[in-house]
């Protein structure tokens, strides 16, 4: 096991290599296109291309060009960025950090236990009205944009019924660090959590209901209940515990790409300076530095969250611990 | 032990009703080991799992009587019958490779059954695994229980199964093909397994099976069934030696001889046996009998006590 876990490792630090070289490549060897005028920006000096140029070493091969972006992110992380005027790079990622990972930890949590909530009891109930309802609840979940909805929470929260006893606890949509005001962070974020986890909730719950009435089919289902087995037992210990293993897949995927910067809708209707954010508006600006920052990074996430799935996968499953 | 009474199971579809089972009945005395017979979709598998209240399907209708011990089992409360289940009469399946959950370990599902069924500390659940799993003939039993399924062979599998069945010492074991799956070497140390268990235990056996050979080895009495019917009772002695159905001689005839000539090509039955969504009228092994005769377009009764045969040309006029 020990050494399955460490496998997995090497191979993230190697897919995350090949993905560094690839988006280097595309920014930085596309042809015909100057790297040096793009990261200086629209109408920029003969003075700052040259510091471009030597700050970021085009005038040298192309490999030390790569190892120079590396270093500037990963190591002296003095990435500068010429369109906004020598921002740092760096430091300017890892402040959307925390509110990505806030805004979308929060939500995870809300989706899993209500999406293993319904889930379960959609399957128990299979064939009933109380299944039906769920159902169609999940269906309408899945089909609001999460623009939308966040607009509707905001109107209704913020200004509607803002001085109603019902959302006067709201506070101005923006973000709060937990560090100095852990009560602001939490309700700053409960809309923003609510509004994302919604569709995520609706799909998860018709997810795993379809995958624990597919396992209820299974032979071993048959052996529990000759066992004399309760079904609430076969139900939760037997089906719900072998479908955990595509509910996990499922999670690794979304996880990773919400925090990865697909949080950017949600992200700019309630006003979060997160990742998906800071990327768009980079990629308005093509402010180069920035895009191929948030890229690694992003990146980083979404091979780190499937990692993380592998290993809760080898908890999950034994036949994958070996082999 | 066990009595069935006119026991019928139908399945509501869209095509229509399938009568799976219709009228069977049979009896189990206690020790004794009963051989089902019959080819797939005779109805054998169905009719066990309703005595073991396993048809779970919302569109099942289960009919008529099964008393265990002198209690009725049609329509016993859940709850009763789970009781029952797992402790007084244990079924062993067809398929070892998916008849375990695959994420415990095998240890693990022994000590569920056996803690479901009696109030002992989880410790002595797992000794009693351990042991179990030592009479079934699994080397290294205490290493063994930590095993998962997907750790062992199919072999290994089926004797895990039959460990869990026998978990709790079971008065009634339904077998429903235990060795089908299995290639034959690993038949024959299943069925050795069964024997032995058999004595150990004391408890009676219904045994499912298509297998005439398997069935010559262990079974003390027989029931062959066909379309959903039982057309033949007796001892193995009776079946084997003097068949009275011609379905049962048929299936006879197509066991390749040990002694004398070989025949060219085995003896099959011509024909399929019927569609049970619209089964034609009269005795359903007709339109394949080579022995059929007028009287054949009504439905044969199978009259008589220990030894009978639904067979026009048997029954006393």
């Amino acid at each position: 096991m020990i050494f399955a876990l460490l496998r997995r490792f090497g191979q993230m630090i190697f897919v995350m290599f090949g993905i560094s070289v690839l988006v280097f490549l595309i920014f930085f060897a596309t042809p015909g296109a100057d790297p040096a005028a793009r990261i200086a920006g629209r109408n920029a000096s003969p003075e700052i291309l040259e510091a471009v140029r030597k700050s970021f070493g085009f005038d040298q091969p192309i490999y030390v060009q790569y190892l120079t972006m590396m270093k500037k992110i990963f190591i002296t992380g003095d990435l500068t960025s010429f369109v906004n005027r020598g921002w740092k790079v760096v430091p300017a990622v890892l402040d959307t950090v925390p509110v990505t990972l806030s805004l979308v930890i929060g939500a995870a949590v809300l989706w899993v236990v209500f999406g293993l909530l319904i889930g379960v009891a959609a399957a128990a109930a299979r064939g009933t009205w109380l299944d039906k309802l769920l159902m169609v609840l999940g269906l309408i979940g899945i089909s609001m944009p999460v623009y939308w909805l966040g607009e509707v929470m905001n109107l209704v929260s913020q200004s509607r019924y803002h001085d109603t006893w019902m959302f006067s606890w709201v506070p101005p949509l923006g973000y709060k660090t937990f560090s100095t005001d852990p009560k602001g962070w939490f309700l700053t974020l409960v809309i923003p959590w609510i509004t994302l986890s919604i569709l995520y909730i609706g799909l998860y719950g018709r997810v795993l209901r379809a995958a624990i009435i597919e396992s209820l089919q299974e032979d071993y289902i048959r052996t529990a209940r000759a066992k004399g087995l309760s079904e609430t037992r076969i139900l939760l210990r037997h089906a719900l515990r072998t479908s955990l293993i595509s509910f996990a897949t499922l999670f690794g995927l979304d996880f990773g790409a919400l925090v990865g910067g697909s949080a950017l809708l949600t992200e700019v209707v309630f006003g979060l300076q997160g990742v998906g954010k800071l990327t768009y508006d980079a990629l308005l600006n093509l402010d180069l530095p920035i895009i191929m920052a948030t890229v690694m990074y992003a990146s980083f996430f979404v091979v780190m969250a499937n990692a993380l799935v592998d290993i809760v996968y080898i908890l999950l499953d034994p036949r994958v611990r070996t082999g | 032990m066990l009595k069935v009474n006119d026991l019928s199971v139908s399945f509501r579809t869209e095509q229509g009703i399938v009568r799976a089972v219709e009228g069977v009945s049979f009896e189990v005395a206690e020790g004794e080991l009963l051989g089902v017979v019959g080819e797939s979709g005779s109805g054998k598998t169905v009719s066990l799992l309703a005595v073991m209240g396993l048809i779970v399907d919302p569109n099942a209708t289960v009919t008529g009587s099964i008393t265990y011990r002198g209690r009725e089992l049609v329509g016993l409360p859940a709850k009763e019958m789970r009781k029952l289940r797992g402790r007084e009469i244990a079924m062993i399946f067809q398929d070892p490779m998916t008849a375990l959950t695959p994420v415990y370990a095998i240890g693990w599902q022994i000590a569920e059954q056996i803690l479901a069924h009696e109030r002992v500390s989880k410790a002595a659940a797992w000794q009693r695994a351990v042991d179990l799993l030592a009479e079934v003939n699994i080397p290294n039993p205490a290493e063994a229980v930590h095993r998962y399924p997907h750790q062992l062979s199919g072999g290994m599998r089926q004797r895990v199964v039959i460990a869990m069945a026998l978990s709790c010492n079971p008065a009634l074991l339904v077998a429903d093909e235990p060795t089908t799956a299995l290639d034959v070497t690993v038949q024959a140390q299943i069925l050795d397994l069964v024997a032995k268990l058999r004595r150990n235990h004391g408890s009676a056996i219904v045994f499912i099976t298509h297998d005439m050979g398997v069935m010559a080895e262990i079974a003390d009495r027989m029931m062959v069934m066909y379309a959903g019917r039982e057309v033949e009772r007796g001892t193995k002695q009776e079946l084997f030696l003097s068949p009275r159905h011609p379905y049962t001689q048929a299936l006879l005839d197509s066991i390749p001889p040990l002694k004398g000539p070989r025949p060219r090509r085995l003896r099959t039955i011509p024909g399929a046996p019927p569609n049970l969504l619209n089964r034609p009228p009269g005795c359903a092994f007709a339109p394949r009998c080579p022995h059929r005769f007028e009287k054949c377009s009504a439905v044969p009764e199978l009259t008589g006590g220990a030894r009978a045969a639904a067979c026009f040309r048997t029954v006393p006029a």
